[in-house]
């Protein structure tokens, strides 16, 4: 399904909608808007291969969680379409990065606007750290580190069932501190498992600051081709290096763009608030005023009036 | 004597896997350990290496759910659950993946030490929400361990015996339900695994002592029939008494304390098993004696509910015989 905005489009609206929500609330996941926001529209808009939306456009409120009591259970993969032989699968790994992500079904056409007046609110389905029941969700990914072994579970499976559809992870570059990250690269090497791909956001953030400050990781590209991936540097904001970098043959092996980003691109005044960019929460009314008048003219929009 | 059965769960596991084409083997580099080395020799097909790597090996397993697949992860229990605790909880049990975790090696049954014994992973279980918990105490019970968990809807833990495994019962693991191994009414004794022939051998001597015994034996944990386990309390007159091979904490101890507890029951209750200790390596029937869990640790614990003693003897024991499956086929039957 191809949405008629051009992906630049998309993830100008993508930042405009994080903006006006993170605004709006006194906070929020502002700069993984900047710095992923390319990436997401172009799995949605471009790359993934998605039928039409089976979950209502304004997201349904909390169902309960999946137990045998509870058989209308069902989970947020609905907005990406039906499981269909043919059609890709999307994960989001870093749940945190929810608000971005239904930010982008709102723009794509896949959710209501009104599901992002939901988010994080008491009884919503929309939840803060995306949950299974979220829209655009199909696996819990709150903890970090456990989206690309799933998916390479599921890779393995749909390719011994001869489907054709592939399975995409959105993944985040502090996800390579964690140990499962690597198990799953070697799991995919091993079992020659090639129809996951992924593409990360390496911008160098984790929740307590710069990674190298937290945890220096290394060369990601260098160690995951050593554990059996094909890897591609580009730039994560770069529309056309996303385009080649996909054509990259790695049959046998996953394929996984890094994707180097910015956690300011196109908000320059949250450098402010560097190293601290996981979560921005105004720290006073005059920074979230400034922060308006700023951001609001970078994006070129008004600014939010959320007095009201 | 009992007749003793060799691998039976490698006879049981080709059998289901081969009926059942959706089933995977999964193995986490203990593939001879677990029993499944012919079965990885003759159907590679059906088999998945997944390496010392747990935590990969149980997200990759909900994502074989995901994809309709019905994969039995192959290690040893203490390996399922304290280092992939997190991707145990998140993609396998919250979501009810279809995956069917056979954990060898329970309690005290390994030389391995605290690092190889599962000794409170009914515990960690029973504590997470959908998961299903079964324990094989026999040789039937291991060759009916694999369609009694396959027929779950959801995931499942199940305590598995290797290598030599007794028989003493003829009929399969009926989940949910409990077994009726003797309906005396002084005291009720209920076990689990291998305690259950310690147990079946503490009732010789104990009902030669004069004790009328009701033994009941768990193979289904979770979910839990506490129905049946109030009658059979309401049938005694002495109180109870339960022997695990785990620790008393959060087991069938804990199972039948709390059963008790809602309900008001205010008899007497010993709970026996590991307090609040590890274990270290040694051969089962040493850490049996040596931490308490044996038919003599039994008839102890019977002592102290009864407020009697009995003067029952080690030699007692060694002569109790536990018979040939057959010759309980009516106590089976009750």
């Amino acid at each position: 399904m191809r949405n008629h905005q051009t992906t630049e489009d998309i993830a100008l609206g993508i930042r405009r909608r994080v903006f006006e929500h993170a605004m709006r609330n006194n906070g929020g996941y502002l700069s993984q808007a900047c710095s992923a926001a390319e990436q997401l529209a172009w799995l949605y808009n471009e790359e993934l291969n998605l039928g039409a939306p089976t979950l209502p456009m304004i997201p349904k409120p909390f169902g309960g969680v999946p137990h045998a009591d509870n058989p209308d259970y069902h989970t947020g993969a609905g907005y990406n379409g039906p499981f269909e032989p043919d059609l890709d699968r999307l994960f989001i790994a870093p749940a945190h990065y929810a608000l971005v992500a239904y930010a982008t079904l709102v723009e794509t056409g896949r959710m209501a606007a009104e599901g992002l007046e939901m988010f994080n609110q008491d009884g919503s389905s929309v939840e803060m750290i995306g949950a299974e029941h979220s829209p655009g969700m199909e696996v819990h990914n709150g903890t970090l580190g456990i989206g690309l072994s799933t998916a390479a579970g599921l890779a393995w499976g749909r390719r011994r069932r001869g489907e054709s559809g592939r399975v995409w992870v959105f993944m985040s570059d502090g996800e390579v501190q964690e140990g499962q990250t690597w198990e799953a690269i070697q799991a995919c090497a091993h079992h020659r498992i090639d129809n996951v791909l992924a593409i990360m956001d390496v911008n160098n953030q984790q929740c307590d600051g710069a990674m190298d400050s937290v945890m220096e990781v290394g060369d990601i590209k260098t160690k995951m081709e050593a554990f059996g991936a094909v890897a591609v540097e580009i730039d994560g904001h770069d529309l056309d290096a996303m385009r080649e970098a996909v054509k990259t043959p790695h049959e046998g092996k996953p394929l996984i763009i890094l994707a180097q980003t910015n956690p300011f691109h196109t908000m320059p005044i949250l450098e402010e608030r560097f190293p601290r960019l996981h979560y921005v929460r105004f720290k006073s009314e005059e920074e979230r005023a400034r922060m308006n008048t700023s951001i609001a003219q970078s994006l070129g929009v008004d600014p939010i009036d959320y007095a009201h | 004597m009992v007749d003793m059965v060799n691998r039976p769960y490698e006879r049981a596991f080709e059998q289901h896997a081969l009926a059942n084409p959706d089933v995977l083997c999964i193995s986490a580099d203990l593939t001879s350990s677990c029993e499944i080395d012919k079965f990885r020799d003759n159907h590679p097909d059906q088999f998945l290496s997944m390496g010392m790597a747990e935590q990969n090996m149980m997200s990759f397993c909900g994502g074989l759910g995901l994809a309709g697949f019905r994969p039995f992860v192959h290690t040893f229990g203490v390996f399922t659950y304290r280092r992939p605790y997190d991707q145990l909880m998140a993609s396998i049990a919250y979501p009810r993946r279809k995956v069917r975790i056979m954990g060898f090696l329970p309690g005290i049954t390994t030389p391995g030490g605290m690092t190889h014994q599962a000794i409170e992973d009914i515990a960690v279980m029973r504590s997470m929400p959908n998961m299903t918990i079964l324990e094989t105490g026999d040789a039937t019970e291991v060759e009916s361990i694999c369609a009694a968990a396959d027929s779950i809807d959801g995931p499942v833990y199940c305590r598995v015996l290797r290598g030599s495994v007794p028989r003493l019962f003829d009929t399969p693991i009926k989940v949910g339900e409990m077994r009726e191994i003797s309906l005396g009414d002084d005291v009720l004794i209920v076990t689990a695994g291998i305690t259950t022939e310690e147990a079946m051998r503490a009732t010789r001597a104990l009902e030669a002592a004069g004790v009328s015994v009701r033994h009941l034996h768990l193979h289904t944990i979770k979910p839990f029939d506490a129905g049946a386990l109030l009658d059979h309390i309401g049938a005694v007159r002495g109180g109870v008494i339960t022997l695990e091979n785990h620790v008393t904490e959060g087991g069938i101890g804990s199972l039948v304390a709390e059963v008790m507890a809602d309900n008001g029951i205010g008899k007497k209750l010993r709970r026996l098993g590991l307090k609040d200790t590890y274990a270290h390596g040694g051969s089962r029937a040493y850490l049996m004696r040596y931490y308490g869990l044996d038919a003599l640790a039994l008839t102890r614990g019977v002592e102290d509910l009864l407020g009697q003693p009995l003067g029952i003897t080690e030699e007692d024991l060694a002569q109790a015989r536990v018979e040939a499956v057959h010759s309980l086929a009516k106590a089976e039957g009750l």
